[in-house]
């Protein structure tokens, strides 16, 4: 398959369908980091994640029209507004959501994934009904337009280059939020001893809503940067779904880097094979790639040995 | 202790058992044997690594170095149900029942025969195995109870009810882990009698916590300080031993 | 009679006799063949939710996948189905006559290997049952020999599902694609469209679905069947009692594929195609709901399930389709929250002690499997939900 192609096409190809592969790997990580919380941490599963995502797109949305219309010219850093709303509407949903349902449910796993599976599509269709089965697209404000040529053919979009830093500075924040701040420590010792950390004073009702709220948030900015490289439609969330619940597992469920990892491996051979195989089949190998190697490595690629 | 003894004199032998989590060594260079038809206790402060060493010999946990044999058979390669057919039983620490299911039925699912999915298939209730389920729901104080759910047990019934359902194994090797915990002082009393009794004609390896009971039950007891032996003898050697004074029941 | 007895209990007997009366006979009185051919297409689900019952609800294990089992039954039936109808004669426009026809629209020039066994029925009905069987079995055991379950063994089926559907509609030329394999007519030379013959493929399907109840009924009240349930409340008790638990799983992991294999060849029969919008995720996860409404702990309540669930949707769907999905979403939350036993909890709660009361002459003897009797625990006490 690669007789046809010149070093250097073949050289250009790849760093192309690698930058291809890097703006795939940001939604992947956008959404993993947030499930990677709420799974990873508390056990949920939680399977209208991507409804989570869609909800942070369409705020995106509405607030794209709205400044446009009413304050233009403050429409070149609208976005950062609609991020931090986006955050604060899916994390709203999601303390609402762990009230009413996830609570119920700490002690059924396979049952939370069922309710949450009825949440998502109660969400997709209130979505359908409030902007329309049509798929949506915000309008980007002129310097996130144009891209950057890097040689003579190649050409780096800018807007590709701002979703991947955004999805950086999350994950460092991300990191920090569990790792050196007191709420991550809390939600940690609820994970390692739900009983030990009550006994402590630590509220671990609050600390379950704050996770599932701080995962849901997350979810929501990633759909937020979600917009700035695709257009948004009722169902566009569920198309992640599994994927990103296997790059998390895949990953090894507690662990942040295995699933920074994850998503790398599996967004960069999705996109390269993309290249030289039909879509379809490019998907098909990866994930059943990803299948073997989780029949064979059941804990993942980053996991600790511990005590039962 | 001399580890170059011939171990076939002994039905289980432990030597230079070792497994890590993460570094951390729960059990360390152990050696540990267990004579034909001995009550052998294992007392320790928590974390010592008594349950652990349970875990290791029904290979709930795979040991990262080191031997367990039984009978000469080595055991750290075999998977669970395999070292429980070789004649291991083990009792959790939290009685572990089929809730859903009645007495009877729990003994007759631990009754040793059709363990195969073919053998569950066409298991009969024949005479033999209510017969069976009979004498020993007797022994465990549950006769009269066959029928009842297994839900509605006391909890020191449900104590009783998982050490029946070893007991239909006919093991001979019995593990007990903390055999008496959260039972009443009647119940301790019972329970006892219970394990004098069960215990002619096998091995039985107890962890408890209980000094009254382990007084009463042991003819052997090991003592377990971070994963290593500190004092082992009668119980009346390892009472007046410093040592184990020191760290564990001087406090 | 006292064999009878040793396998179902008078409630039993009764649920099953119910089905049987209602398929046989109230159905094809009061539908027309329109609406009964609908209603036998509801009962190919069913065959799945009996197999979930035994899988997910007395088990424990929560298979996403079913549909990916369905669609390996269905399409095994299909390829056969679509190779008798594909004579060169009936073909002969194409430019390739003798092969089917989504073939020849992809440049396909001969006919696939895969696909050449398929021209006997006999390998056919072989392979509906044997095919997903072996996928189930490698499946079951890469994971449960790995103790891989709960929510992981959840992902990777519905994983595979997805994939499955990914590479059907991508490889069109060889499995027809999103559309998939339609303009099925024959049987060995029996016309399938007819009113005639849908009677007779609704009253094999009936057929097939009373004996798949008993079958699943002589599991349930053997020895296999309380070690079932045993697997999902005390794994570890199990295997310290001597049993390979992953041997009990991969079994009725495989049985539940069996099941939903032998619904989905029916489905084809009966509906006249097959295609990927029964094999995928979102399938696959509706089909857990019928069993759920139904009840997840008894295989007579995943047949009503499944019928009220598929008659909801359908009738929703005519006349609301914007509620329907509302309808399923809050479906799927009740039935976690409110009704964890569904239907046949309720009906075991408030209808079965009445029909006792009605149908028995002597009062009943603490019967192991059987409801607890009125007095002292009511039937609360008795099920939970499985985690």
């Amino acid at each position: 398959m690669f007789a046809d192609y010149t070093w250097t096409e073949l050289g250009s190809i790849f760093a192309m369908q690698g930058f291809a592969g890097l703006i795939l790997f940001s939604v992947f990580v956008l959404m993993a980091l947030g499930l990677a919380i709420i799974f990873g941490q508390m056990g949920v599963i939680n399977m209208a994640h991507g409804e989570f995502m869609i909800l942070g797109a369409y705020v995106t949305y509405l607030c794209s029209n709205f400044v446009e219309a009413y304050f233009p010219s403050l429409f070149g850093v609208y976005f950062f507004f609609a991020m931090a709303l986006a955050f604060v509407a899916a994390g709203s949903l999601g303390a609402l959501v762990e009230w009413s349902l996830i609570r119920h449910l700490y002690k059924r796993p396979l049952d939370t994934l069922l309710a949450t599976w009825g949440l998502s599509l109660i969400l997709q269709q209130a979505y359908r009904s409030i902007f329309g089965a049509r798929e949506v697209g915000v309008s980007l404000p002129n310097w996130l337009l144009g891209s950057v040529p890097l040689t003579d053919i190649i050409e780096i979009p800018i807007n590709g280059i701002f979703v991947m830093v955004l999805t950086f500075v999350i994950a460092i924040g991300v990191y920090f939020i569990l790792f050196r701040s007191r709420m991550g420590m809390q939600t940690r010792a609820v994970v390692q001893n739900r009983v030990m950390a009550g006994a402590v004073g630590i509220n671990t009702q609050k600390v379950d809503r704050n996770t599932f709220a701080l995962g849901c948030g997350i979810a929501g900015i990633a759909g937020s940067a979600f917009t700035m490289i695709g257009s948004t439609g009722p169902t566009a969330g569920q198309l992640y779904i599994v994927d990103t619940f296997l790059i998390v597992v895949f990953g090894g469920a507690a662990s942040l880097l295995g699933t920074i990892a994850s998503s790398f491996a599996i967004s960069q051979a999705q996109s390269t094979m993309e290249f030289f195989l039909s879509g379809s089949m490019a998907k098909v190998l990866t994930l059943l790639t990803v299948v073997g190697i989780l029949m064979i490595r059941p804990q993942g690629l980053f996991s600790l040995k511990i005590r039962r | 202790m001399n580890t170059l003894s011939n171990n076939t004199d002994f039905l289980l032998s432990i030597e230079n058992l070792t497994v890590s989590f993460d570094g951390f060594k729960a059990v360390d260079d152990l050696n540990l044997y267990v004579d034909e038809n001995e009550i052998h206790v294992i007392i320790g402060p928590n974390g010592a690594g008594k349950t652990t060493v349970l875990d290791l010999i029904c290979g709930r946990t795979k040991a990262s170095d080191g031997s367990i044999k039984f009978h000469n058979k080595e055991l750290t390669a075999m998977r669970e149900h395999e070292i429980v057919r070789e004649g291991v039983g083990r009792k959790f620490q939290n009685p572990s029942i089929y809730e859903d299911l009645t007495v009877f039925e729990n003994l007759e699912l631990s009754f040793p025969r059709g363990r195969s999915v073919w053998g569950a298939l066409t298991f009969q209730r024949d005479t033999d195995v209510t017969t069976r389920v009979k004498e020993i729901a007797e022994m465990v104080f549950l006769d009269t109870l066959l029928d009842k759910q297994a839900a509605l047990l006391s909890h020191g019934q449900k104590q009783w009810l998982e050490i029946g359902m070893l007991l239909i194994q006919d093991p001979e090797l019995l593990m007990l882990d903390e055999p008496v915990a959260g039972m009443s002082v009647s119940e301790r009393k019972q329970t006892a009698k219970l394990l004098n009794e069960i215990t002619k004609g096998r091995s039985v390896m107890v962890v408890e916590h209980d000094m009254k009971f382990v007084e009463d039950i042991a003819h052997r007891v090991t003592v377990l300080h971070q994963g290593k032996i500190l004092s082992e003898g009668s119980m009346a050697k390892v009472q007046a031993d410093p040592k184990v004074i020191d760290v564990y029941l001087g406090h | 009679m006292t064999s009878i007895k040793s396998f179902m209990s008078r409630q039993e007997l009764i649920g099953i006799l119910v089905i049987a009366a209602l398929l046989f006979v109230v159905m094809p009185l009061a539908m027309d063949i329109f609406r009964l051919n609908l209603f036998g297409k509801y009962l190919t689900y069913a065959f799945i939710a009996v197999g979930l019952v035994l899988c997910w609800g007395k088990c424990g294990i929560l298979s996403l996948g079913q549909g990916v089992f369905f669609g390996l039954g269905g399409y095994c039936m299909a390829m056969y189905l679509k190779l008798e109808a594909s004579t060169p004669e009936a073909t002969a426009i194409q430019s390739t006559p003798g092969i089917p026809d989504f073939m020849d629209w992809n440049q396909i020039t001969a006919l696939p290997w895969f696909w050449v066994p398929f021209n006997s029925l006999t390998f056919t009905l072989a392979a509906i049952i044997i095919v997903p069987a072996i996928f189930a079995f490698i499946i079951g055991t890469a994971m449960f020999k790995r103790r891989v379950g709960g929510v992981y063994f959840a992902i990777i089926t519905q994983a595979i599902a997805a994939i499955l559907t990914i590479l059907i509609i991508g490889q069109q030329g060889y499995t027809g694609g999103v559309n998939g394999i339609t303009d099925l007519r024959t049987l060995k030379g029996w016309d399938i469209r007819t009113d005639e013959a849908k009677y007779i493929l609704y009253y094999v399907n009936g057929a097939l679905l009373i004996g798949v109840l008993l079958l699943s009924q002589i599991v349930l009240k053997s020895k296999l069947g309380r070690l079932l349930v045993a697997v999902r409340d005390q794994e570890d008790r199990v295997r310290f009692s001597g049993y390979d638990v992953s041997n009990i799983k991969i079994f009725v992991f495989c049985f539940a594929a069996v099941l939903s294999a032998i619904g989905g060849a029916m489905f084809t029969l009966q509906v006249g195609f097959m295609s990927p919008s029964f094999v995928g995720i979102v399938p696959s996860i509706e089909m857990v709901i019928f069993c759920a409404v139904g009840g997840r702990l008894s295989i007579f309540g995943a047949v009503y399930g499944t019928l009220l669930v598929n008659w909801a949707k359908t009738t929703f769907s005519e006349t609301f389709p914007e509620l329907w999905l509302f309808g399923l979403g809050a479906l799927f939350i009740a039935v976690v929250l409110i009704f964890p036993n569904g239907l046949s909890g309720l009906y075991r709660s408030y209808v079965a002690p009445l029909v006792d009361r009605i149908v028995s002459v002597r009062p009943r003897t603490g019967r192991p499997d059987a409801p607890p009797p009125a007095a002292g625990f009511g039937a609360k006490t008795t099920t939970k939900p499985a985690e």
